[in-house]
């Protein structure tokens, strides 16, 4: 891609990446990661479908419609609400997935219908939606404008509920039945829980429901003022209170994630749980500047601090020294360091240090790799851990490696030793090894995922001969491994700090 | 014979009069006997089940030979690999061999740590030796029931310290520094069913020093099928 060439030759850290290929996407469903492939679905005629083989690298596939006789919404959800098909939510029970989409009439007219399926590969010979009517609309005339769905499972008791609306009116919310997708209880009132807001979808954590919405306005390219805010509460049907303790009933709500970088407008919040600790969120930026101001989906980390969700950024490329938190120690080659400004003493010409007794003198220059690097040995090293001393054989240069196949929300990355070409490497008895230069090669490629502490997972693409995937390990304070991943451990978290 | 609790004073004496390398022997001529080191006590068992947390209790450790260098990288590669003695990285050896090191005879002492680390301090102060400038070697044998694959070597060493397993050199910790459990890990490695001679060089610049060392399965627990000590365990 075009990023890697540019941090390659410049050296410099590049914005946030948005996704590769074609990431065009409006009012983005949930990313549902099914048979090693990543769907979504979004706004447009017939529900346009996005395919990702890695979660990196988007084409579109058709839409959703298409699997319906008439290509269209069915006849009730027309009556109720209009033939248009907009914003999605999409959620796996057992083994079926509900998709619920908007059909809006002249809003507030408007329905949310349902659509049942076995699998989304639309290749694949199971592949078929069935129509499951409307399960919520809205008449034009009461609080309500009953598009914009979002599906929550509550992991407490097995509930599936749904939240909706848009604007006009309320959230509101109702229970669904996890057998059928549709209402379980259609007499009963839906429960309102905001207000001025759209594209709500609520998650669960450590006692607490998150309900994550979108104000301000969409559709106006670079003018779309689109933030994602959230409340939480203690049950699901509210209140939801944001951080200063308003209702979102009252327009309350946090800032999750406002409009950063070259994108501008964040919306329609969705949860991508990876396991182990590791979790994503979709959303869908109103202008990605850098491709001409399209609507464009992105997949970032998913951070939580002080009991509520962080918007995590997507690895950057950099120069960067790399700290196990396990042990405070840095990432090496493991060649002999100077000390920055030379060696003190035995004939040393080092400068500086002592008791303070001395002058102050001129300031000591950073260390320049090619004055340290001609005593390092050639072909394949070990790699320690060492306390940081701003030496040259710590520093380590990290840019994303072009056609290499991504993971979500991001590129793989190479990672080389700072002002050389000597790559850090997965070895086949799963250790690590500098190796003189980069080949390209999937034992030299690294997936580096923010975990939601804020920390990073760091793994190789591949290990030689290891099926099992693996992540760099600090198994003691001078020694890194690779070892599988246990998210309940410092051992596999990592911290990227700048020299 | 062990001379951590009862070191003899005429032998003392004789070391000087061979004309130790060691600067701070001069001390011991004219200093009262020395009290044993209270962290180390005489080999109770030729091999032994590992403590709690695996580490390793009983060892042979050679009196100190006195060195100067850098603790570099190359300073303690230069150290370490200087042939002090006949077969200094293949022998086995037994509590009171002797072994002569630039004119001087020093011994090997069979020792069992009370705690998890071997305080080289204690050892040699108590035979009023010097603990500054100093190379230590340190041998044990880890007998194994099985061969058991995929284990670490995991020590952690005050300062600067080299170690073999079988022969191959595994981990290398250089620069000063203090001990810390699990500083430096071998790759994976197999321990053979029957004895594994362990083997260490422990290089101290100047005030304490000390060393610990177990064996660490792959996720990161203490192996404790096995017994260490400072001979082979009987067939």
């Amino acid at each position: 891609m075009r990023y890697s060439t540019l941090a390659a030759m410049l050296l410099i850290v590049v914005p946030a990446f948005a996704l590769d290929g074609d990431p065009r996407m409006h009012d983005p469903s949930t990313v549902i990661l099914h048979d090693g492939k990543y769907y979504s679905y979004g706004t447009g005629a017939g529900l346009p479908i996005s395919i990702s083989d890695d979660g990196w690298t988007w084409r579109r596939a058709g839409t959703l419609m298409q699997a319906l006789p008439g290509g269209r919404p069915g006849t009730d959800v027309i009556a109720r609400g209009g033939n248009n098909t907009w914003a999605p939510d999409l959620i796996r029970i057992g083994e079926k997935y509900f998709l619920y989409y908007s059909a809006p009439g002249t809003q507030p007219k408007a329905a949310i219908g349902l659509l049942v399926g076995k699998t989304l590969d639309p290749n694949s010979a199971d592949y078929k939606w069935e129509d499951g009517g409307p399960v919520v609309w809205s008449d034009g005339v009461e609080d309500s404008n009953a598009i914009d769905p979002g599906a929550f499972l509550d992991p407490n008791n097995g509930s599936l509920w749904l939240t909706y609306g848009s604007y006009f009116g309320y959230i509101r919310l109702v229970q669904l039945d996890p057998k059928t997708g549709k209402r379980l209880y259609p007499d009963r009132k839906p429960v309102n829980i905001a207000i001025n807001s759209e594209a709500s979808i609520m998650i669960f954590r450590e006692g607490w429901y998150y309900l994550l919405v979108t104000h301000g306005s969409c559709c106006a390219g670079a003018n779309s003022s689109y933030n994602i805010r959230m409340g939480r509460a203690r049950k699901v049907t509210g209140p939801f209170l944001d951080n200063m303790g308003i209702d979102m009933l009252q327009g309350g709500g946090k800032l999750f994630l406002g409009s950063g970088g070259r994108y501008i407008g964040p919306g329609h919040f969705g949860l991508l749980d990876l396991g182990s600790g590791v979790q994503k969120f979709s959303c869908h930026y109103e202008a990605d500047l850098d491709r001409g101001g399209a609507s464009v989906l992105d997949i970032r980390p998913l951070l939580w601090r002080d009991g509520w969700p962080v918007a995590g950024d997507n690895f950057t490329a950099g120069t960067y020294h790399i700290e196990s938190v396990r042990t405070g120690t840095a990432l090496e080659l493991a060649v002999e360091g100077v000390p920055v400004g030379g060696r003190r003493g035995g004939g040393g010409r080092g400068r500086g240090g002592g008791r303070g007794e001395g002058p102050i003198g001129e300031p000591i220059p950073d260390q320049d790799v090619t004055q340290v690097a001609d005593k390092w040995p050639g072909g394949h090293l070990d790699v320690r851990m060492s306390p940081y001393m701003l030496q040259a054989q710590q520093k380590w240069t990290i840019a994303p490696v072009a056609n290499a196949g991504g993971y979500p929300g991001s590129p793989y990355f190479k990672i080389t030793i700072a002002g050389t070409e000597r790559s850090l490497a997965a070895t086949a008895d799963r250790e690590l090894a500098v190796l003189p230069a980069f080949s390209g090669g999937p034992e030299q490629l690294w997936r580096i995922d923010q975990l939601t502490d804020g920390t990073y997972r760091v793994m190789p693409k591949a290990t030689p001969n290891v099926k099992e995937r693996l992540a760099l390990s600090a198994i003691g304070s001078s020694m890194p491994t690779l070892a599988t991943f246990n998210p309940d451990s410092d051992r596999q978290r990592w911290l990227f700090k700048r020299p | 014979m062990s001379l951590l609790h009862t070191v003899p004073p005429a032998l003392i004496v004789l070391a000087v009069a061979c004309g130790s390398a060691f600067v701070s022997l001069a001390r011991a001529q004219t200093e009262a006997p020395r009290k044993p080191a209270s962290t180390l006590t005489r080999t109770t068992s030729p091999s032994k089940a590992p403590g709690p947390d695996g580490f390793i209790q009983g060892w042979l450790i050679l009196e100190p030979i006195g060195v100067k260098a850098p603790l570099t990288d190359s300073g303690v590669q230069t150290v370490v690999k200087t042939d002090y003695f006949p077969e200094q990285l293949s022998a086995l050896p037994r509590d009171g061999d002797k072994v002569t090191v630039a004119g001087t005879e020093i011994t090997w002492h069979a020792v069992e740590t009370v705690n998890y680390n071997v305080n080289l301090y204690h050892f040699a102060y108590a035979l009023g030796k010097p603990t500054s400038n100093v190379l230590f070697w340190a041998v044990t044998v880890v007998n194994s029931p099985a061969e058991i694959a995929g284990v670490r070597l995991a020590i952690g060493s005050n300062a600067a310290s080299v170690w073999w397993v079988n022969g191959k050199e595994v981990i290398g910790l250089y620069n000063d520094r203090q001990s810390v459990i699990d500083d430096g890990v071998s790759k994976r490695l197999t321990l053979q069913k029957g004895p594994n001679v362990i083997r260490a060089a422990i290089v101290n610049a100047g005030g304490a020093t000390d060393f610990c060392a177990r064996f660490l399965d792959e996720h990161g627990n203490p192996v404790r099928s096995i017994s260490a000590g400072v001979e082979p365990a009987s067939k």
